[in-house]
C-alpha cells in the first residue's frame, strides 16, 4: 500500500502527475502502445547483437504479414488458434484459475476430432462436420475438466497439474500414430491417414481461412455475452472477484472451477479439431505449434477482454506470419520471434503492473 | 522532559513540525484543504474525525507516502520536502499502520533489522543488544528472540512501536492503534504513550473514538471533509462537543428501545462444538435460544469463539457436534445457499473481505445472494432495469452515499459499505440476522444510523445475534447477552441486570451466578 505511491523516481513522479489529466482509457492506449513500442527496441537491441539490421526485419515482417492479400489472410489463419486458446485460458481465469494446458487441450480434441473423421468419413459434411466440433471439444474439455475436478476436491494446483497434463496428452498423440491411427498407406511415416473431404472444414475463396475463424469469432462473442449479461457470467466474475464472498453467498464454487474448466478446454480442443481439419487434414505429432502457450500470452496480456483477445491476437498473429519470412529476409530462424512476442508479455505486464497501483 | 535534544533512543528530538496550508487533491475530492497542522516535542496531539475526513491523507503527507499539491512541511522551522517513507524515517518520522507490517516467520530481532542499512552480515546481536535496552527504557516489554506469529496482536503493536523506535521514530504517527486490541492492551499502550511523551517524543494519534481522545491526548484537531475544524487543548473538553465538531450536528449517543412483544424461538443452538482453523476446540457445547423480536447480544472478547459460533450457524465451517435450528428446522446439513434461502441473514465481521466484491458495482453487490430471485430475472438473462430499480431503493431506504449505483464499491467509505449491506441482508427478510462486529471502523453517524435500524428490525420482529466487542454496544442493544469465554457460554443475563463491569468479568472467565 504505502510504496503505491512512493516516487522513488522524482522523473517518474512527474510523469505521472503531468499525466494524471488524461482521461483513462487514452492512458491505457497509450501505455500500451509504449509498452509495444518498448518491446520493438529491445527486439532491435537483439537483432543487433546478431548483426542483423532490424529496420530490414521489421520490413520483411511487414511485407510477409500484411503487404499482400496472401500475408494478410495467413494472419487470420493464425488467429483461430490463438483465439480460441486465448479463450481456453481467459474463461478459467474468471474464476482465478491459471489454465497453462491449453497444448494437451488442443491434443486431445484434435485426437477426439481425427477418430470421429476416420471412422465416420462417409457421413456427408453437413452431418460430420458438427459432430467433429463436437468431438473436438469433448476431448479439450475431457482433459481440462480432470484439472478442474482434481482442484476442486481436493485442491490440487490447476497450473501444475494443466502443464503436466500437456506431456501426457502430447505422448498419448505420439502412441496413437505410431500405433493404432498409424496410416497403412503411409509407407512409414507418424501419422494417421488423410481425411475424407468430408471431414476437411470448407475454405473462404482460395485461402487457407476455414470455416474455424467463424467458431473463433462466435465463441469470442458468446464469452463476453455470457460474462456480462448472464447470472453464470455474474456468479464467475464475483468468484473471480472474491471467493470468500462467494461462498459466502452460498455460490457453488466447485461447480464453477469445474465447468469454466471443461468450457475452456473445449475451446483448446475446438481449435485441435480445426488444426487437423482444416490445415493438417490428418492427426500427425507437432500440430500445436505452441498455439496452447501464445493463447496464454493473448488473454494474459488482453487481460482477458474479449475485444482485447481479438486484437492482441491479430498482433500477435501478424509477428507470427512475418517471422516465418525473417528465415528467407534475414536469414534468422523463425522462432527469433518468440522473443519479440516474450518481450511485448514483459512490457505489457510491467504497464499493467504501474497501472493497477495508480488506481 | 531530558534537557539535551538526544531522545533515550539515541536520536535526534523533532522539538516542532509544522504542516502549513497544505492541500491535496484526488480526482473528484478535495481531501485535504488548506490544512494546519502542528506537533511539539512531549506532546501527543489527537487527530480525530470520521472515515473520509482527511486524516489519513495528511499523515501521509507528513510521513512522505504523498506529495501535497500546495502547502509545506517544517520541522523544527526548516522546510523539508519528502520523496518517500524513507526520506521521512531519515528525518526521524516513523508511523505505525493500523494493519501490522511484520513477517510473521521472522523473529522480533529480525523484523527490527529487516530493511535497515547493514553490511553484508545482519549484526543481529547487536540488533537484539539496544532492543533490549531500548525496551527497558521505554518500558515495552518484548523478548527479541520470539517468533511474530507466537506474539498476540498487543504484542506485535509493541514490536512495531519498538521497530519506530530503533529506526529513529522522533515524530511518531499512530494509525488507529487502538482499533485491533483489547481493554487491557489499550491500557497497556497508553502507558507506553505516556512514557514515550515524557522522553521527549512528538506523538500523533489518529482515532474516531472520543473517549480515547479524552484520555491521553494533550492537544485534539478535528478534521471533517478534509478542513481542519478546529485544534483545541484538552483540558475537560466533552464527549459530546468532540462529536458535535465532528459529525457537523448533535449525536445522539442512545438509542431508543421501544417494547417489543417477543416470539416464538427463531433459532435454536443446542450443544454446538466446532473446532477453529488450527482444529482446537473453539466452541464447546453451545446453546442459546434468540427468539423473534429479540437482540441477543454476544460479548467476549475477540478469539473466545465468537467467529467460529456465527460461521458455524452461516453453514462456513463444519461442526463437530450439536444442532442448530432455524424456524424449529435442522439446517446443519444444509449448504450456504439453503440456509440463505431458509431465512438467514449475515453482516460478516470482515467486511470488506468476506461481505463484498470490490471491483464490483454498489449494483452487482447489492444481488450477491439474490441475484436468483424471479423478480431479477429474464430468462437466462438479468433483469438490469429490476436490479437497478432495487439497487436505488436500497441506496434510498438506507441512506447510502454513493455517486451512482454503478461506482465500484471499494470507493464508498466504510460505513456506507456496510450500510449497503445491511441493506443486502435486510432485503431478503430474514427471520434471523447474524450481525457481527456491525459497528466496527464505522465513522459515529453512520454507527448511530446502522443501531437504529438494527432497532428498527427487532421491532419487526427479527430474531438477531448481535455479536461486538464492544460492550456499549451490547449494553444499548441487546435484550439478553451472553458471554463467551475459551469456547464455553459463562452465563447468558438479562439486560436490565448486565453492566459494564459485569460484563467484563464475565468476559475474563468469571461465571455469574443466577
Amino acid at each position: 500500500m504505502e510504496t503505491a505511491n512512493s516516487p522513488s523516481f522524482p522523473m517518474l513522479a512527474t510523469w505521472q502527475a503531468r499525466t494524471a489529466n488524461i482521461p483513462q482509457p487514452v492512458r491505457r492506449l497509450l501505455g500500451f502502445a509504449g509498452a509495444f513500442a518498448l518491446a520493438l527496441i529491445l527486439f532491435s537491441v537483439v537483432l543487433l547483437a546478431l548483426g542483423k539490421d532490424p529496420i530490414a526485419a521489421y520490413e520483411q515482417i511487414y511485407l510477409g504479414a500484411l503487404a499482400d492479400d496472401y500475408g494478410r489472410s495467413e494472419v487470420i489463419v493464425k488467429m483461430i488458434p490463438f483465439i480460441l486458446c486465448a479463450l481456453a485460458v481467459a474463461i478459467p481465469a474468471q474464476v482465478g484459475l491459471v489454465n497453462v494446458g491449453g497444448e494437451g487441450q488442443i491434443y486431445i480434441g484434435a485426437l477426439f476430432a481425427s477418430v470421429v473423421a476416420l471412422a465416420f468419413g462417409d457421413l456427408p459434411a453437413p452431418i460430420l462436420i458438427p459432430l467433429l466440433v463436437v468431438a473436438g471439444m469433448i476431448g479439450g474439455g475431457l482433459w481440462a475438466g480432470i484439472v478442474g475436478i482434481l482442484k476442486a476436491y481436493i485442491s490440487l494446483n490447476e497450473t501444475i497439474c494443466s502443464l503436466l497434463l500437456s506431456y501426457i496428452a502430447n505422448l498419448i498423440v505420439e502412441y496413437v500414430i505410431h500405433g493404432p491411427l498409424k496410416d497403412p498407406g503411409g509407407s512409414n511415416w507418424a501419422y494417421s491417414a488423410r481425411f475424407s473431404d468430408n471431414a476437411i472444414l470448407p475454405m473462404f475463396g482460395d485461402t487457407r481461412i476455414s470455416l474455424g475463424i467463424i467458431f473463433a469469432l462466435v465463441a469470442v462473442g458468446v464469452y463476453f455475452w455470457v460474462l456480462n449479461y448472464t447470472r453464470w457470467g455474474y456468479k464467475m466474475r464475483v468468484i473471480g472477484g472474491n471467493a470468500e464472498a462467494a461462498r459466502r453467498s452460498g455460490i457453488q464454487i466447485k461447480q464453477y472451477i469445474i465447468m469454466t474448466m471443461i468450457i475452456g478446454g473445449a475451446m483448446a480442443g475446438l481449435a485441435g479439431m480445426v488444426e487437423v481439419t482444416a490445415i493438417q487434414e490428418r492427426l500427425r505429432g507437432g500440430i500445436s505449434n505452441g498455439y496452447g502457450y501464445i493463447g496464454f500470452l493473448v488473454a494474459w496480456i488482453a487481460l482477458q477482454r474479449p475485444v482485447g483477445i481479438l486484437l492482441i491476437a491479430a498482433i500477435l498473429g501478424i509477428i507470427s506470419v512475418g517471422g516465418d519470412w525473417l528465415q528467407i529476409g534475414v536469414n534468422l530462424p523463425a522462432s527469433t520471434v518468440n522473443i519479440l512476442m516474450a518481450f511485448i508479455l514483459f512490457f505489457i505486464l510491467r504497464n499493467q503492473g504501474m497501472q493497477k497501483k495508480e488506481a | 522532559m531530558n534537557p539535551t535534544n538526544i531522545l533515550p533512543s539515541g536520536h535526534k528530538r523533532i522539538d516542532h513540525a509544522e504542516l502549513m496550508g497544505i492541500v491535496k487533491r484526488f480526482p473528484g475530492v478535495l481531501a485535504n484543504d488548506h490544512i494546519n497542522f502542528d506537533v511539539k516535542a512531549g506532546e501527543i496531539h489527537a487527530l480525530l474525525g470520521e472515515n473520509g475526513a482527511g486524516k489519513s491523507t495528511l499523515m501521509k503527507i507528513l510521513y512522505g507516502l504523498y506529495k501535497p499539491d500546495e502547502g509545506e512541511i517544517r520541522l523544527n522551522g526548516q522546510p523539508v520536502v519528502f520523496h518517500s517513507p524513507a526520506d521521512a524515517l531519515t528525518q526521524g518520522i516513523g508511523m505505525i499502520h493500523q494493519h501490522f507490517m511484520l513477517v510473521p516467520t521472522l523473529t522480533v530481532a529480525e523484523n527490527v533489522a529487516l530493511g535497515m542499512k547493514s553490511g553484508l552480515v545482519m549484526d543481529l546481536k547487536q540488533v537484539k543488544k539496544r532492543l533490549v535496552e531500548l525496551s527497558a527504557v521505554y518500558g515495552l516489554k518484548i523478548n527479541p528472540d520470539a517468533y511474530v506469529w507466537q506474539l498476540s496482536v498487543g504484542e506485535q503493536q509493541r514490536v512495531e512501536i519498538v521497530k519506530a523506535l530503533y529506526r529513529g521514530g522522533a515524530l511518531i504517527i499512530l494509525d488507529e492503534p487502538t482499533a485491533v486490541l483489547t481493554p487491557q492492551e489499550v491500557k497497556e499502550l497508553f502507558v507506553t504513550l505516556r512514557q514515550m511523551r515524557e522522553q521527549g517524543h512528538a506523538l500523533i494519534f489518529i482515532t474516531h473514538k472520543l473517549y480515547e481522545v479524552q484520555t491521553l491526548s494533550d492537544r485534539i484537531t478535528v478534521m471533517r471533509d478534509g478542513r481542519s475544524v478546529d485544534t483545541i487543548a484538552n483540558n475537560g473538553v466533552e464527549q459530546r462537543t468532540l462529536a458535535r465538531m465532528m459529525v457537523g450536528r448533535d449525536v445522539q449517543f442512545q438509542v431508543d428501545r421501544p417494547v417489543v412483544p417477543i416470539g416464538e424461538v427463531k433459532l435454536s443452538v443446542r450443544g454446538l462444538s466446532a473446532t477453529n482453523d488450527q482444529d482446537l476446540p473453539a466452541l464447546k457445547h453451545i446453546s442459546l435460544d434468540v427468539r423473534a423480536g429479540e437482540i441477543m447480544g454476544v460479548a467476549g472478547v475477540s478469539g473466545n469463539g465468537q467467529r467460529e459460533l456465527a460461521e458455524c450457524i452461516a453453514g462456513l465451517r463444519k461442526a463437530t457436534g450439536g444442532e442448530v435450528f432455524l424456524n424449529g428446522k435442522s439446517i446443519l446439513g444444509l449448504p450456504v445457499l439453503d440456509r440463505l434461502n431458509a431465512g438467514l441473514s449475515f453482516v460478516p465481521e470482515e467486511r470488506n473481505r468476506h461481505g463484498i466484491i470490490g471491483s464490483f458495482s454498489v449494483a452487482e453487490n447489492a444481488i450477491l445472494q439474490n441475484h436468483g430471485e424471479p423478480a431479477f430475472k429474464r430468462g437466462m438473462l438479468f433483469n438490469f432495469g429490476a436490479i437497478a430499480r432495487h439497487t436505488d431503493d436500497l441506496i434510498q431506504r438506507f441512506n447510502v452515499k454513493t455517486p451512482t449505483r454503478e461506482t465500484p464499491i471499494k470507493n464508498l467509505s466504510g460505513g456506507n459499505i456496510q450500510k449497503l449491506i445491511l441493506a443486502r441482508e435486510l432485503s431478503r427478510h430474514p427471520a434471523v440476522l447474524i450481525a457481527a462486529q456491525p459497528t466496527r471502523g464505522v465513522d459515529i453517524g453512520a454507527t448511530e444510523y446502522i443501531r437504529n435500524i438494527l432497532i428498527q428490525q427487532r421491532s419487526e420482529q427479527v430474531a438477531m445475534l448481535l455479536i461486538s466487542e464492544d460492550l456499549d454496544e451490547i449494553l444499548a442493544l441487546s435484550d439478553r447477552v451472553a458471554v463467551l469465554y475459551e469456547g464455553e457460554i459463562v452465563g447468558i443475563v438479562n439486560r436490565e441486570d448486565a453492566d459494564v463491569e459485569m460484563l467484563g468479568l464475565m468476559m475474563a472467565g468469571v461465571r455469574h451466578s443466577s
